[in-house]
């Protein structure tokens, strides 16, 4: 049996409020969200804001962009450019770091998070 | 059940073991001992514990590694006793644990001779994290040190006592020369008086008969009955294997100590292995780690069920002693009649260079290095893969002259088998495959060989494999800026200069594909600012962080702020500003090398606020955060100083006002001294303008830093107007032709025809461009605008300075600050 999960959806912030093809961070009680306004393909994403490599609260603040021949959503940490994918939360730059991310969805240019 | 593997020893090569065990096998159970009271830490780094890296920085692994790999670790209970007829240890605690198999990895300990007075108080070893805080503890009372051995390991010690505020540092040494291990008697003269250079007196042939003082140390007697006055002394002699366990259990040991051990690792017991520091094999201890590590694979390969062995390993070592290169490669001794030696000394640089060759001058033996070592990694495979030497083998220690030569050639001649990268085993066999099979740049190389994710010191060599293979498979090597662009910096700067593109997603459309990256962004970003001088906030996603927020991302995520002062010159309103604003915001604040004042510790939030404070004052921004003219240095110049011939702060300042805010592809500083005393060091400069009897002198692409370079006279003797002409094309030439984040000082290195030919364009004009040059710089001092001061008059721009968009006054609660002389600083 297959047992779902509740999410719930939390509005963030307004469109206008994430600069284009850029990231803002999002206060949720004591968490800290960063969400990415991916203006170029018309997508949103949302991870943790912690970068996991020197535990610095900036990945909102970071440069997205694509990898690959499959042009994989990431972000990359402004402090040493560790990169994360933002579909999976994978570190791209070969090393064993995870970070966390959210589903997103925009309704009327209010930005909900869903948090599980 | 599992068999069990008790490892015995939690140092840098019992950890090592774990490590490769787990990643290889899940069949055994591990249970380690250790005798130190923390988790195995570096050692070879522990000279870093005094230059402020803490014990947790050292520590090898995280603390839940040994849990999250199921291994049981007990720390601070040394194994007591070991029964070999039932295969079981007695640790302190108590604890009796049944193996399947033991391995010895105790390493060593100090040796300590046996010296009247030894047991004073004030006498220490250097070994142990414990070592350190005692040696720290009682050094705050200390003037004096000693370190009594100048091998490797007692050298790092006497920089410890350095880094530790001891300013009058000695080093004992009863052999003739320093390191007598790795280098011979003029090798050990050139480190001994670069090292006097850095404040430590050397003291060699010298016996110490006793130790003086009552109670506490006083002072080293020598057995010519001269006196050494010292408060504290740091015992760095040797090393003994810590054998006593083995020794105890019956398992032999050699006459001079060390557990013997075949080339499987194993002792006298088949079941018991020992290695690292502790094992002899074929009559020799292996002091180093690399050899440790390598004793750690061959055990882990017996217990999986194959069979490596061990051979003996290659002692060859490179390191930076108190900031001075030694390398000791091959046959370091070997000398005439065996071979011919070479030898290069340069006692101004401080530099020795000796390589041994075979008499028939076919091969390269071994040799040293001090004081430039970077030789070192081509010359140690010229040895171990018996490469056959060039005609002329001096040009291995002194460079190609004359003929260029070609920067992989060298690297593509190794066999397959040469070993590259020794912390993960990777031959230059499987690198050239793996480029072979598509890993084509560095991080793809990095991620499916292992190779350079260690030490990084093969790095170099890495990436030239990568260039020669490409290159011997026909496939032209292009210097291309990432997977979204197939151009180099320079491309790509005139096509967008040609297509008169204004924005990155346009660039992009054009010229790339894919969705960009953070390389290529910032890129392009500055090549924009370089061509059309817009306001980069107006695109403000492209950018480095810093350029983002117009301000330097510090530990913790606060920013610092670095108002511009021309030249260096401020008056006291403006000083008594900058203090008003720091107190009210809270900053650490600092003189920066380049004459102006930085404050640290804001809050992204309070920055539009800051910068409106200090705007209204009268300052400007000092694009501390951008790639592009940080400050002109200048010494106070004939309007005060008696010397001086010029007025070079006036100058400064005019130059600093001229090119300030233009973007480059790395930053640029320059400096302007007023006489020929230099006090303004503007050969350390970008670009260096030095007073003279007639007129001015001209340096450019000199760098400090990591690799420092000085700068080379481009005119000399011009008047003011010609020397900025000059600087005008010197710096529009290096913006529209540099790599991205290439200095000056590299830029010029990589330069076809050098110096020559950089002089050739801009005095002589000899491309025909000076005055499209003079046009466009002209172009961006024109257009110069001060971002902050848009910034602070725009309410949409200043918006985007929060931390939370949808909290916008509340600022990052993870921001932590504490208190250190009266000041701020990060928390971490």
């Amino acid at each position: 049996m297959e047992v779902l999960e509740d999410v719930q959806w939390v509005l963030a912030c307004y469109t206008d409020d994430v600069p284009e093809n850029g990231g803002a961070c999002v206060k949720h009680g004591s968490e800290q969200i960063a969400v990415y306004n991916f203006s170029r393909r018309g997508e949103w994403y949302a991870t943790q804001n912690l970068c996991p490599h020197k535990q610095q609260m900036v990945l909102s603040r970071g440069m997205i962009g694509s990898a690959g021949e499959a042009c994989e959503p990431k972000v990359a940490c402004p402090f040493h450019k560790k990169t994360f994918s933002l579909l999976s939360g994978e570190c791209l730059s070969g090393e064993d770091y995870q970070i966390k991310t959210y589903p997103v969805r925009v309704i009327d240019g209010k930005v909900y998070i869903g948090i599980v | 059940m599992k068999p069990t593997i008790v490892v015995v020893g939690n140092g840098m090569v019992g950890y090592k073991f774990c490590e490769k065990l787990v990643a290889r096998s899940n069949a055994y159970r591990i249970v380690v001992f250790g005798e130190e009271p923390r988790r195995a830490y570096d050692r070879v780094h522990l000279s870093e514990y005094f230059a402020g890296k803490s014990a947790e920085d050292l520590s090898m692994s995280s603390s839940s590694w040994y849990a999250d790999n199921g291994i049981e670790l007990h720390l601070s209970d040394p194994v007591q006793e070991i029964n070999l007829e039932v295969k079981a240890i007695h640790s302190l605690s108590g604890k009796i644990i049944n193996y399947d198999y033991l391995v010895l990895a105790t390493g060593s300990g100090a040796f300590v001779p046996d010296i009247p007075g030894i047991e004073k108080q004030g006498v220490f070893v250097y070994r142990t994290i414990d070592d350190l805080d005692k040696i720290k503890e009682y050094a705050v009372n200390a003037k004096s040190g000693v370190v009594m051995g100048g091998g490797l390991l007692g050298l790092e010690a006497a920089k410890a006592l350095i880094d530790l505020g001891i300013n009058n540092a000695d080093v004992v040494e009863f052999a003739p020369r320093l390191m007598p291990r790795q280098i011979d008697t003029a090798g050990s003269a050139m480190l001994q008086s670069k090292l006097s250079q850095l404040g430590l007196s050397i003291h060699l042939n010298k016996i110490t008969s006793s130790i003086e003082g009552d109670g506490c140390v006083t002072g080293l007697r020598f057995n010519d009955d001269s006196l050494l006055e010292t408060d504290m002394l740091v015992i760095s002699a040797g090393i003994r294997p810590r054998d006593e366990l083995a020794r105890l259990a019956g398992l032999q040991v050699g006459t001079r100590g060390g557990i013997v051990v075949n080339e499987k690792m194993q002792t006298s017991d088949p079941a018991v292995f020992a290695i690292g520091e502790c094992a002899l094999y074929e009559g020799m201890i292996y002091g180093l780690v690399a050899p440790g590590y390598e004793m750690a694979e061959v055990v882990v390969s017996q217990l999986t069920a194959n069979d490596k062995t061990f051979n003996g390993f290659d002692m060859s070592t490179k390191l930076k002693l108190i900031g001075v290169d030694v390398a000791s490669f091959g046959d370091a001794f070997i000398s005439e009649p065996d071979c011919r030696t070479l030898v290069f000394e340069d006692t101004h640089k401080g530099v020795y260079k000796r390589i041994n060759i075979s008499n028939d001058g076919k091969y390269l033996l071994g040799g040293i290095l001090i004081g430039d070592a970077a030789a070192y990694n081509m010359l140690l495979q010229t040895v171990n893969n018996k490469i056959v030497l060039p005609p002329d083998p001096e040009d291995l220690i002194l460079g190609a002259r004359g003929a260029e030569q070609s920067g992989g050639a060298g690297v593509m001649n190794l066999p397959d088998e040469a070993l590259i990268c020794s912390c993960e085993a990777v031959s230059k066999g499987s690198i050239c495959s793996a480029v072979n099979n598509g890993a084509v740049n560095l991080d793809a190389l990095k991620k499916c060989t292992g190779a350079g994710t260690g030490c990084g010191g093969c790095v170099p060599m890495v990436k030239d494999l990568i260039a020669g293979t490409l290159k011997a498979n026909g496939q032209y090597v292009k210097n291309v800026i990432c997977e979204h662009f197939d151009y180099s910096r320079q491309e790509l700067f005139d096509l967008i200069k040609v297509n008169k593109l204004k924005n990155y997603d346009l660039v992009l459309d054009h010229h790339g594909k894919g969705d960009g990256c953070e390389v290529c962004k910032p890129l392009v970003a500055s090549i924009l600012s370089s061509l059309w001088n817009d306001l980069i906030v107006k695109q403000d996603t492209i950018q480095d962080s810093n350029d983002r927020y117009l301000a330097n991302i510090q530990k913790g995520g606060t920013y610092s702020v670095v108002p511009r002062i021309p030249g260096g010159e401020i008056t006291p309103e403006k000083l008594i500003v900058i203090g008003q604003v720091a107190q009210k915001y809270n900053l650490y604040t600092k003189i920066t090398g380049g004459q102006r004042i930085d404050m640290f510790g804001a809050h992204v939030n309070d920055l539009p606020d800051i910068w409106g404070e200090l705007i209204n004052a009268g300052f400007e921004s000092g694009h501390a955060y951008g790639k592009s003219l940080r400050t002109v240095k200048s010494c106070v110049g004939s309007t005060w100083c008696r010397f001086g011939l010029h007025d070079s702060v006036s100058f400064a300042i005019e130059i600093e006002e001229r090119y300030k805010g233009v973007r480059s592809p790395h930053k640029l500083k320059g400096g302007v001294s007023g006489c020929i005393r230099e006090c303004a060091e503007a050969q350390g400069k970008d670009f260096g303008i030095i007073a003279t009897e007639k007129g001015w002198n001209l340096y450019v692409c000199g760098n400090g830093g990591s690799k420092p370079q000085h700068a080379q006279l481009l005119a000399a003797d011009i008047d003011s107007k010609t020397c900025i002409r000059y600087l005008d094309r010197f710096l529009m030439f290096y913006i529209k032709t540099a790599d991205p984040l290439t200095r000056t000082a590299t830029w010029l290195n990589k330069l076809d025809g050098g110096m020559a030919y950089l002089k050739n364009v801009i005095v002589n004009d000899s491309l025909g461009i000076g005055d499209q040059l003079e046009e466009e710089m002209q172009l961006l001092v024109d257009s110069f605008h001060c971002e902050w001061k848009e910034v602070v008059n725009n309410p949409e721009l200043r918006k985007r300075f929060a931390h939370f968009v949808n909290a916008p006054h509340e600022k990052d609660p993870t921001v932590k600050l504490e208190t250190m002389r009266e000041q701020v600083k990060a928390a971490w």
